[in-house]
């Protein structure tokens, strides 16, 4: 009884001194508790729907996140870790018959293995040639799932595979408990030692190989964890939508999750995330204007772009917090000094 | 041996059209560090501008192709002035308004025409045979076409003084601005070139192909790797590179089964093999790491 008080006690503090000082944490905390207890508001099997696809992207575009943002390794065939993961998730469920709980991490096993396929030869490559070659990807695994159609299905994909679970509710929870928690372990993985080595990557690989850090290592270590988070999301996506087709690797798709994570903000992980919930829903709820859906949401990816390139959350947070000059911690913008050295903020 | 003529036929049409996309996109990198994705966006225009001048205007299609070029080209520098500029410092940012942009025009396209597949006559009918198979003038036309722009681009390049301060700028932009070239107006005409070159190619090759608002997807990713292939930056690198995938492509079409579905498979493999031997490409230099 002491002990769970003594925890009680501890947790309060904490989201007292540290969660409700600054607002980008406070989002987060309504954040979740806005995608844990939506289905308590709405039972509309279509707005669930919706939302459940919406993790299953965010799910797509913060992994996207890790290994191009945080390492700088410009992936622009992202869709063939979904597609391998709804490929193989299907593979696995309609011929093995395993359940979902087995064949989703089982086809993210596979899109690891796509990750260290791809990843290898292409870590010779920099910059932009590895951006355009990682698009050739997706594009020749399609052509193949097309030659060999009797086995995956051609163009019409592989139907007939296992519920996700058997409700729509239940869905929904699966796949948010497992977006918020994968969420949190990308962020925690950034958070490490392995994240920073990853930043260093990104902002001068030959120092990092100068001090002595194997960044090839490191980089298919990027490929690979990108493509195991990528490749749960293409299972739960085959499963939820009880399909895998060759729009999983398209290149729209690719181009897709590019945009979500850069109109979110690259290199924070709740960037893309949080970009995923807000298009997302945005451009299937809107009912009015079906026609010119696609036509406004590029405009506006145009202009957020032309006027804050670092992407929208960066530029949210950076008009409500203020980082501290001496000790750079956040505090909010209201602030005139730093709640840890009370150095006076500009 | 009618297969072998068809294959070179189809090879050396195939091969010009990504030669001449591949040059544009590759000079505009080359000078500005952009990655234009729009790129064949363009093309995808100029050839909706023939079949609106053509068809429904019913003007000559000589005038279509001036009419598509200036226009696509002045819309092309437009772009670049308001759309790119201002973010070019951001790399990735680049990318993504590429990438909208192309959007917003196979909407447009969407929106105005709908997705019927449409067709443009060619500009000289008929056709001779060589050992029995057809080819239609128009295929030698837009081979002829694709063979002289790229000698006038090569002479424009390397014979005017424009073209040198193209080549000093894709160089070294520093050095260029300290020798006294305007490197700001330079990337605006390489910009206008690139996007010319474009638009000329979608008006050379449009009687032979579909115009649908979803035609910039396959030659752009066929550019893509025939860019990547050459070498990023390198004009001799994209004009082989585009041959050598374009034949391929016709092989696999023509020889083996199903080819039609594998042809960018195999094109695209074909690149990833040469990448693996030369992470360069075949004539490109590793540019000095911009740190």
């Amino acid at each position: 009884m002491e002990l769970i008080l003594f925890y009680l006690r501890k947790l309060f503090t904490i989201f007292k001194n540290e969660v409700i000082v600054l607002p980008s944490r406070v989002v987060v905390v309504l954040f979740f508790l806005f995608v844990l207890l939506l289905p308590v508001f709405t039972k509309d099997q279509y707005i669930l729907r919706i939302f459940t696809l919406t993790g299953i992207f965010a799910i797509l575009a913060a992994s996207w996140d890790l290994l191009s943002g945080y390492t700088g390794q410009l992936n622009f065939g992202h869709a063939l870790f979904f597609g391998v993961g709804a490929y193989g998730a299907a593979l696995l469920n309609l011929h093995l018959h395993i359940p979902p709980w087995g064949s989703i991490p089982l086809g993210a096993l596979c899109a690891v293995l796509a990750g260290l396929i791809i990843g290898i030869p292409c870590l010779r490559l920099k910059g932009t040639y590895l951006a355009l070659t990682t698009l050739a990807f997706p594009i020749i695994l399609i052509g193949l799932v097309f030659a060999f159609s009797s086995f995956t299905g051609g163009e019409l994909g592989i139907s007939g595979i296992s519920k996700l679970t058997q409700a729509r509710i239940t869905d929904y929870y699966v796949v948010s408990v497992l977006l918020l928690g994968l969420g949190a372990i990308m962020w925690k993985i950034t958070d490490s030692n392995i994240g920073i080595i990853f930043h260093a990557i990104r902002e001068d690989e030959v120092a990092v190989r100068a001090s002595g850090v194997n960044t090839t290592r490191y980089k298919l270590l990027a490929f690979c964890l990108s493509g195991f988070f990528a490749g749960i999301a293409g299972g739960l996506y085959a499963h939820f939508m009880r399909i895998a087709g060759p729009s999983t690797l398209e290149v729209s798709l690719s181009f897709q999750v590019v945009i979500w994570a850069i109109f979110g903000g690259i290199v924070t992980i709740y960037g893309p995330i949080g970009a995923v919930f807000l298009l997302f829903p945005l451009l299937e709820l809107v009912s009015f204007w079906q026609e010119y859906r696609t036509l406004t949401f590029a405009f506006m990816v145009l202009l957020i772009l032309l006027y804050m390139p670092d992407g929208l959350f960066r530029w949210l947070r950076d008009r409500i917090e203020k980082e501290c000059p001496r000790c750079k911690v956040r505090n909010v913008a209201t602030r005139n000094t730093c709640r840890v050295c009370t150095a006076p903020l500009d | 041996m009618n297969l072998t003529i068809d294959i070179i036929i189809s090879g050396l049409i195939n091969g010009s059209t990504y030669a001449l996309l591949a040059i544009g996109f590759s000079l505009i990198f080359g000078v500005a560090r952009i990655v234009n994705i729009a790129h064949t966006a363009f093309y995808m225009l100029a050839a909706y501008c023939i079949y609106v001048v053509t068809q429904k205007m019913g003007l000559n299609s000589v005038w279509a192709m001036l009419a598509a070029i200036v226009l696509v080209t002045l819309l092309g520098m437009i772009t670049y002035k308001f759309l790119i500029n201002p973010i070019r410092e951001h790399e990735s940012a680049v990318l993504i308004a590429t990438i909208a942009l192309a959007i917003i025009f196979q909407e447009i396209l969407l929106n105005v025409f709908t997705g019927t597949y449409l067709s443009v006559p060619a500009l000289i009918d008929g056709y001779f045979t060589i050992l029995g198979v057809k080819v239609f003038y128009q295929q030698l036309l837009t081979f002829c076409a694709a063979l002289l722009i790229m000698g006038l681009l090569w002479a424009l390049l390397g014979k005017t003084r424009m073209g040198l301060a193209i080549r000093s700028t894709a160089q070294d932009r520093e050095v260029a601005n300290l020798m006294g070239i305007n490197e700001a107006r330079v990337a605006m005409m390489t910009m206008g070139i690139s996007v010319g070159l474009a638009a000329l190619t979608g008006a050379v090759v449009v009687p032979l192909t579909i115009v649908e608002p979803h035609m910039w997807l396959s030659p752009l990713i066929m550019m893509m790797a025939v860019v990547v292939l050459g070498g990023l930056g390198s004009l001799k690198g994209s004009f082989i590179g585009a041959y050598i995938l374009g034949f391929a492509e016709a092989l696999v079409v023509f020889l083996a089964p199903m080819g039609a579905f594998l042809k960018g498979s195999v094109a695209l493999t074909v690149m990833i093999l040469v990448l693996l031997l030369r992470p360069e490409g075949l004539f490109g230099v590793y540019f000095e790491e911009e740190r």
